[in-house]
């Protein structure tokens, strides 16, 4: 599998926002990673931590005013990043689809399910009329939309938020796409609905062999689904590594921060949790030392001396001076 | 490394602001918007115009210094001596549009202010009461409202007689529901809110709460509201004045009549429908700049 | 939908009846009462005696009111006191021509509108902006008859393009089947006359459609930008659909549901608004007709014209709503 050439080659992804009040900020900053076909990547950070952001600019759906996005976004031999437009539309939603967090606004609420479907077949496979709605009934029933012919002609508001995420998976998966990115697909649905909704990706990317990018704030996901994983934090990839190396052994403390605070069941009655302290948004710019030094315990005099570098060591890359030890046993 | 190292990011400037500093931050935006200054720009200019209108004009509004120099031909134009031109009875223009400032300023303050304090009290006895009260006062507002405007300010000032009350009235008149309108809105969303359901739960009676909570955190929209009023009720007046609703006597300068007037004189003395005409759009066009850009500043919903 | 449309004729009742009412009170709260207004000031006791009992203004006032209703309901408004014709006939000669000239000041503003908004939107901070921005603030600033001046002055007396006034010009040998002057002339074959009413319908439109232009452009422009951001936008984006097909299927459907409600209730007014235009152009419509009846105490004409037109101006509003429920399906449902 480390033989197939990438699907998608992320080289060295900046993207910077003006404002017409302050410093620009640098959302991303020098992202690097690669999705094999087939693959399932994560990314992982909290809100603000430019995970979003990267599939934006990787899809092209970044705003154009006030933003500048610099580096590579690799998609077989073509640079995405400079592609013209309309070729950029040729490939969204065809060789790369994209399933957004919140199925309640993601959905035209006045266009009924069925048009908002056959829409993109008849974008991309030019199927018309009976044929696109057959297609599209298929699409439904495929991602476990019961009676999807009655279904096709109701419109969102009739549908609950576990069904509407169905339906856009449903459109996300209709041209059958190498790539789909889901940006937090489970976060705005009910807990029930989000284990359904990560268990129909999971089957439907094994049996379309679609590569997919599970952007998400949740551990948890990640640990049930994804074969490498990408910890971003303020802009940058602080760690990377397969799921297996990551969860058994996380390097950064950062990494090791947003696993210890996850609950665990296994853990004795009574044990406090241990949740990072601080908030994101008590950031070091990059610049000035890593990001997470205000809020991390293995801080470091140099860690504010300026930026660590991201090292690769074998099946890991790392951005940390002081990383949590090999042997290190994770504060449970 | 001290905390001063610790730059926010983005998104420490999202958090939201304190409810106090809202107000103050409307304030802010509104010093450095060039519209909302314009606007009151105009606004001090008409005023001062009005107020100070004896100082400004050269003659009384129904002298008539030109009188000799009028013939059913020619009705001269701007000129030296009279900066507006003369009227087809030799009255100074100038004199008069600036003596119109009057009596545009004075039926649009007291138009608004009666329609405003009708309305409120409709609508706080609305929102107050609720239940039947609200249910009668809510069914007359809503057959007010299903008359157009204009239609029901001419009924009303056609009724009243041709007078400066009966358009004052008329107009405020129209203008009552929207203030009840507003005000009930405002009282039904504070409701709910969590000082008014504290203040309810700590024993405060209906009074108390009315006039020492919600009433004053309804006055910036209600500001607004007759902001904009004033401009409209600027124009209605024009309007009614125009069609012969206005004062009964035509010596007093009211732009709107001076425009009807000059209704035969179009071809030959623009000037007549000109000025009169401008001094109408200065006087709303303020009122409508400020007021539109005040509801920005303080409603975020209205902005960009 | 059904239930839907039922509601809101129900809620028709109540307004219809306090309007009635309103109007009944109206014309008996004149000065002098209705008979005094009717005969002029100078009229002696004995006439206003006849009067009333003619129409029957001595009776108790619910007997007048029951009798005033029903009449109303036949859409028999009484005579009109200048031309002593049927209030009803006054109505059939002038609504066509009050309905045309609505109708033109829509295309106009709609037509001007909608578009206007759209690119100010989508051309946010650029000078059609700016300018689509000071335009509708301007425009709901200068009264209508000034507007119709400034027209009527540049356009007719300077340059002469249009016709000053009237509906028509008198040597053209026209019939009017219909009242409708353009739809006439279709009619009858007579072409040269339909664009000799068209020409008269030029500024007087304009004039009538500024401010529901102003308003169409700003509640466009504003409903356009909140609707490009989105989600369901930029999910249409993801789908790689051409920009033609969000525009249209995504973008407009949304953005014009409020357009159509302030469409609506911009017709709604047109009517009362025609008051001030035909008084300027000496259009012969409702509004002159209003406007003439007011200065000649035409207390019948008044009654009449005013309770039609809010009636108007009250189903007008009810079609909106139901329209509403027929283009945004989450109100159809409810």
């Amino acid at each position: 599998m480390t033989t197939t050439e990438p699907l998608l080659d992320v080289r060295d992804l900046s993207v910077t926002f003006a404002r017409k009040s302050g410093p620009t900020v640098h959302a991303v900053d020098g992202v690097s990673f690669t999705v094999r076909p087939g693959e399932t990547v994560g990314l992982v950070g909290e809100s603000g931590s430019g995970k979003s952001v990267t599939s934006l600019a990787v899809m092209g759906l970044l705003p154009r005013r006030g933003v500048r996005v610099g580096g590579q976004v690799l998609f077989d031999t073509d640079d995405l990043l400079t592609l013209p437009r309309d070729r950029m539309r040729d490939i969204r939603g065809r060789d790369i689809a994209m399933v957004f967090q919140d199925p309640m606004s993601s959905l035209n609420p006045v266009v009924p399910i069925g048009v908002q479907v056959t829409e993109v077949l008849e974008r991309h496979q030019r199927l018309r009329g009976d044929k696109a709605s057959a297609a599209a009934a298929e699409l439904l029933s495929r991602v476990g939309i019961p009676d999807p012919t009655r279904r096709l002609k109701e419109y969102p508001h009739q549908l609950s938020g576990g069904m509407r995420q169905r339906a856009l998976i449903a459109m996300a998966l209709a041209c059958q796409p190498r790539l789909l990115i889901a940006d937090e697909p489970t976060t705005a649905l009910d807990v029930t609905i989000q284990a359904q909704i990560i268990e129909l990706l999971k089957e439907l990317v094994q049996d379309t062999g679609a590569a997919l990018v599970m952007i998400t704030h949740d551990l948890g996901i990640v640990a049930g689904l994804c074969d490498t994983v990408h910890v971003m934090y303020s802009g940058r990839i602080v760690e990377s590594a397969g799921r297996r190396e990551l969860f058994a052994e996380p390097r950064h403390p950062y990494t090791g921060g947003l696993l210890a605070s996850v609950p665990r069941l296994d853990a004795p009655r009574g044990a406090p949790l241990h949740p990072i302290p601080g908030s994101p948004t008590d950031v070091l710019r990059w610049e000035r030392g890593c990001a997470f030094a205000p809020r991390c315990p293995n801080r470091l005099d140099a860690c504010t001396d300026g930026p660590p570098p991201l090292e690769t060591l074998p099946g890991r890359r790392l951005r940390c001076l002081n990383p949590l030890s090999e042997t290190e046993e994770v504060p449970a | 490394m001290s905390l001063s190292e610790i730059e926010a990011t983005t998104e420490s400037e999202q958090l939201e602001q304190p409810a106090g500093n809202l107000r103050k931050e409307a304030w802010k935006r509104l010093r450095r918007d060039p519209v909302a200054l314009v606007g009151f720009g105009l606004i001090a200019f008409f005023v001062l115009v009005a107020i100070l209108a004896p100082l400004i004009a050269p003659y009384a509004p129904d002298a008539q210094p030109g009188r000799g120099m009028i013939t059913p031909t020619n009705i001269p134009g701007p000129s030296a001596d009279h900066w507006f031109g003369l009227d087809a009875s030799g009255r100074d223009e100038f004199s008069r549009v600036v003596y119109g400032a009057r009596q545009s300023l004075l039926v649009g303050v007291v138009a608004t202010l009666i329609g405003m304090a009708g309305g409120l009290s409709l609508g706080v006895l609305a929102g107050a009461f609720g239940g039947k009260v609200d249910a009668v006062i809510m069914r007359i507002v809503d057959v007010m409202l299903s008359i157009p405007g204009l239609l029901m300010a001419i009924a009303i000032a056609a009724l009243l007689g041709a007078s400066l009350w009966s358009v004052m009235i008329a107009i405020a008149i129209i203008n009552i529901p929207v203030f009840a309108r507003l005000l009930r809105g405002q009282m039904l969303a504070q409701r709910g809110s969590d000082y008014v359901v504290a203040a309810v739960s700590i024993g405060v009676r209906r009074r108390p709460i009315v006039l020492g909570h919600i009433l004053p955190n309804s006055i910036s929209p209600v500001i607004v509201q007759a902001t904009l009023t004033l401009a409209t009720a600027i124009i209605e007046a024009a309007g009614l004045s125009f069609l012969g609703l206005g004062s009964a006597d035509p010596r007093v300068p009211e732009w709107g009549r001076m425009l009807a007037d000059t209704q035969r004189y179009l071809a030959s003395a623009p000037h007549l429908a000109f000025f009169p005409g401008i001094a109408i759009v200065i006087a709303a066009l303020g009122f409508t700049m400020l007021g539109e850009r005040l509801r920005e500043a303080i409603d975020p919903k209205y902005r960009r | 939908m059904l239930k839907f449309v039922v509601r809101r004729l129900l809620l028709l009742v109540p307004i219809l009846f306090g309007l009635s009412v309103l109007l009944f009170v109206w014309l008996r709260a004149l000065p002098g009462g209705p008979a005094q207004a009717l005969l002029g000031e100078r009229a002696t006791a004995e006439s206003v005696a006849r009067i009333e009992a003619l129409y029957g203004l001595d009776e108790a006032w619910y007997v007048q009111y029951w009798k005033f209703v029903s009449a109303a309901v036949q859409l028999d408004f009484g005579n009109s006191a200048r031309t002593n014709r049927p209030v009803t006939e006054e109505m059939l000669r002038t609504f066509p021509a009050t309905f045309e000239l609505a109708i033109a000041a829509l295309i106009f503003a709609i037509g001007i509108g909608i578009p206007l908004g759209y690119f100010a939107a989508r051309k946010y901070g650029s000078w059609l902006d700016n300018l689509s921005v000071s335009g509708s603030l301007l425009g709901v600033a200068v009264p209508v008859f000034f507007l119709a001046y400034i027209l009527k002055y540049v356009f007719s007396v300077k340059l002469g393009w249009f016709p000053t006034q009237g509906r028509d010009d008198p040597r053209i040998d026209a019939d009017h089947p219909t009242g409708f002057y353009v739809l006439d002339g279709i009619v009858t074959g007579n072409l040269e006359a339909s664009w000799d009413a068209i020409m008269h319908l030029v500024l007087p439109a304009i004039a009538l459609g500024a401010i529901p232009l102003a308003i169409i452009v700003r509640i466009t422009r504003a409903s356009v930008l909140d609707v490009v951001h989105e989600d369901y936008v930029r999910t249409a984006e993801a789908k790689g659909l051409q920009e033609r097909t969000i525009t249209r299927r995504h973008v407009l459907r949304n953005a014009l549901l409020p357009v159509v409600t302030v469409i609506g209730l911009q017709a709604g007014l047109l009517f009362s608004g025609a008051i001030l235009t035909e008084t300027v152009f000496s259009f012969d419509g409702v509004g002159r007709f209003i406007a003439e009846a007011i200065s000649n105490r035409d207390y019948a004409v008044l009654q009449g014209f005013i309770l039609v037109i809010a009636a108007m101006y009250v189903v007008v509003n009810l079609l909106v709503d139901v329209s509403y429920g027929l283009i945004d399906p989450r109100v159809r449902v409810r």
